[in-house]
């Protein structure tokens, strides 16, 4: 069982590592350049010259891959951010005042950002606004605050009754500074393995957005965008279809391994965490 | 806590939530970014097309009497008259819901299915190398966005096999199996990705449920492993599957927008998105935060289903 883990671990740890690499080598250098339109080597299988074959605008698939990770994990990473600098925080803070109204007024937003349908909100502020990168960040990010709010805020409220953290109350340390040097750092296993899975949830909803069209434009390389122009050839060529979803399935599937492996290395009770 | 005032508390935070939604969509549309009016038509609209939507539309008041005007129109059954479409909202949403709510349901159906007995019997034989293989496999099916699944299920099943078609709804004037034969490949893809979460969900509940004293009293009456497994387990792990069910059947109502483009179907969530594409604001406002109650209303069904399954939850939580 615990071999199992570790390999589902490294399995993970790979992927991730990989796509990261490969979204930061395509800040630098593609094989062609993705937005390159070649007619007369429209839909053709994969060659040595384009890997992953071309799309029905005679583009590199590969290309458009490998600069598509770089849209995709930076709306992603800018998504996770946005939920941890605003939610841990608040979460923090409702932590520190428990039973008060700081802590029930977080409570209470909390519940009511999580009763919207995510996507649908998500779809709203992206056609009122426009598309476009910002527009998705924004629109998930903002389901990610009350995920880390409420983790924050659970993970803290048992330390609060620790000795070393009244230890810190007796040399003279307020909540505020309390929080950030002693609850933070003994939460943080919490965020990574929460921030994680938020991680493969955020690509997952910028390819949905961007395969109706609502994420980055055209000529911006993406990947839902690349399976929402290519799936009318699929019965010519299958494969930026193919590639394409693979590529999101891949991403989505190394963030949730190292989210699990990492869960199972930091944590050893079986409390279900939300 | 008593079991109405666990109801009362509920019903209350449903009304907070439906207030809220309905000012946040107010808000989206109406208020932020300028003149919805002129968002509707274009900036080269001429002035006095321009002045017609905003009196249709009623500009020329005040937000807060234009946010009063639209809500107690929802309460009323008065939902606006479609921007594009020239007929009122409520009926076209009717004629969409028949699409949507079947669509739901099937999936749920599907997905359940799907679950139930897989996990029960991963949780049966846990550790077991099919054990193994459920949790390898929807790790894959949770990772799959269900809108490729859809792209590659049309492929193989109608262009290449040609067992379905390609997308596409006639209603359910053709009777009831060719409308459910319509909604296979659509209702497949979006259970597909919902069963490796719930039977993950059920899985975890399961096992955890079998640690629990009730069962060993129940094996010690004599009934078989999976007995205990079948009457007692499956009964407690229904309390986080619920949870799961209910976002799920939210997920399937609201979140099928993509799923309905994929296979044009004239679902509810096609609508929002044209109407969206249109910039039909007023089938947008409506509908949207007609989707969002429905979400917030299956929220609240759950809630109280949970009590009725575990009278622990109406008595703890205060």
């Amino acid at each position: 069982m615990r071999r199992r883990s570790s390999f589902a671990f490294r399995a993970g740890l790979a992927i991730t590592l990989f796509m990261v690499i490969m979204a930061v080598a395509a800040h630098f250098w593609t094989p062609h350049d993705p937005a390159d339109m070649d007619i007369t080597i429209r839909l053709q299988p994969p060659s040595l010259i384009h890997p992953f074959g071309t799309d029905h605008f005679g583009r590199d698939v590969f290309s458009i891959i490998m600069a598509g990770s770089r849209i995709t994990l930076g709306v992603a990473l800018a998504a996770v951010m946005i939920g941890l600098g605003i939610g841990v925080p608040l979460g923090l803070v409702a932590g520190a005042f428990h039973g008060r109204i700081a802590d029930d007024a977080v409570l209470r937003a909390n519940d009511l950002i999580f009763a919207f349908p995510a996507l649908l909100t998500a779809i709203l502020i992206a056609a009122r606004f426009g598309p476009g990168a910002y527009t998705v960040i924004i629109a998930i990010g903002l389901f990610n605050i009350p995920v880390f709010a409420r983790i924050s805020r659970a993970a803290s409220l048992p330390l609060w009754h620790r000795d070393f953290i009244r230890a810190a109350f007796l040399a003279g340390k307020g909540k505020g500074l309390i929080s950030v040097e002693h609850i933070l750092p003994n939460i943080a296993h919490l965020l990574i393995v929460q921030a994680s899975i938020q991680f493969s949830l955020a690509i997952l909803a910028e390819a949905g957005l961007s395969y109706i069209g609502l994420g980055v434009q055209p000529p911006a390389p993406s990947w839902g965008r690349l399976l929402a122009d290519s799936q009318t050839m699929v019965s010519i060529s299958p494969y930026p279809v193919v590639m394409a979803g693979l590529a999101i399935m891949l991403t989505v599937l190394g963030f949730n391994l190292l989210a699990d492996g990492l869960k199972k290395r930091y944590i050893r009770t079986r409390e279900v965490i939300i | 806590m008593t079991m109405l005032a666990y109801l009362v508390r509920k019903a209350v935070f449903l009304a907070a939530s439906l207030l809220m939604a309905s000012l946040v969509v107010f808000a989206l549309i109406e208020v932020i970014p300028g003149d919805p009016a002129t968002y509707m038509l274009g900036i080269n609209a001429r002035a006095d097309t321009l002045a017609a939507l905003r009196a249709e539309l009623g500009l020329d008041v005040s937000a807060p009497a234009r946010y009063w005007h639209w809500i107690s129109g929802m309460i009323t059954g008065d939902f606006g008259i479609s921007y594009t479409y020239r007929v009122p909202v409520l009926d076209i949403v009717i004629e969409r819901l028949a699409v949507s709510v079947p669509l739901a349901l099937y999936a749920l159906v599907l997905a359940i299915t799907m679950a139930f007995p897989a996990a029960m019997a991963a949780a049966h034989y846990q550790g077991s190398r099919g054990d193994r293989a459920l949790l390898a496999i929807t790790q894959f099916g949770i990772a799959v966005p269900n809108f490729w699944l859809a792209i590659l299920l049309v492929y193989l099943f109608s262009l290449v096999l040609g067992w379905f078609s390609a997308g596409g709804f006639n209603g359910w004037s053709e009777g009831i199996s060719a409308g459910m034969k319509a909604l296979t490949l659509p209702a497949v893809a979006l259970a597909l990705p919902q069963a490796a979460i719930l039977s993950r969900v059920m899985r975890e509940a399961l096992i955890d449920t079998m640690r629990e004293d009730y069962i060993r009293t129940a094996r010690a009456k004599g009934l078989t492993r999976f007995q205990a497994l079948l009457y007692h387990g499956f009964r407690n792990a229904l309390i986080p599957v619920l949870t799961i069910l209910g976002m799920q059947f939210s997920f399937l109502l609201a979140g099928a927008i993509i799923i309905e483009n994929v296979f044009f179907l004239p679902g509810l969530g096609r609508l929002v998105f044209q109407a969206i594409a249109q910039r039909d604001l007023i089938l947008v406002e409506s509908v949207v935060f007609l989707l969002m109650v429905a979400v917030m209303i299956v929220t609240f069904i759950v809630d109280i289903a949970y009590a009725f399954v575990d009278p622990r939850i109406r008595r703890s939580r205060a």
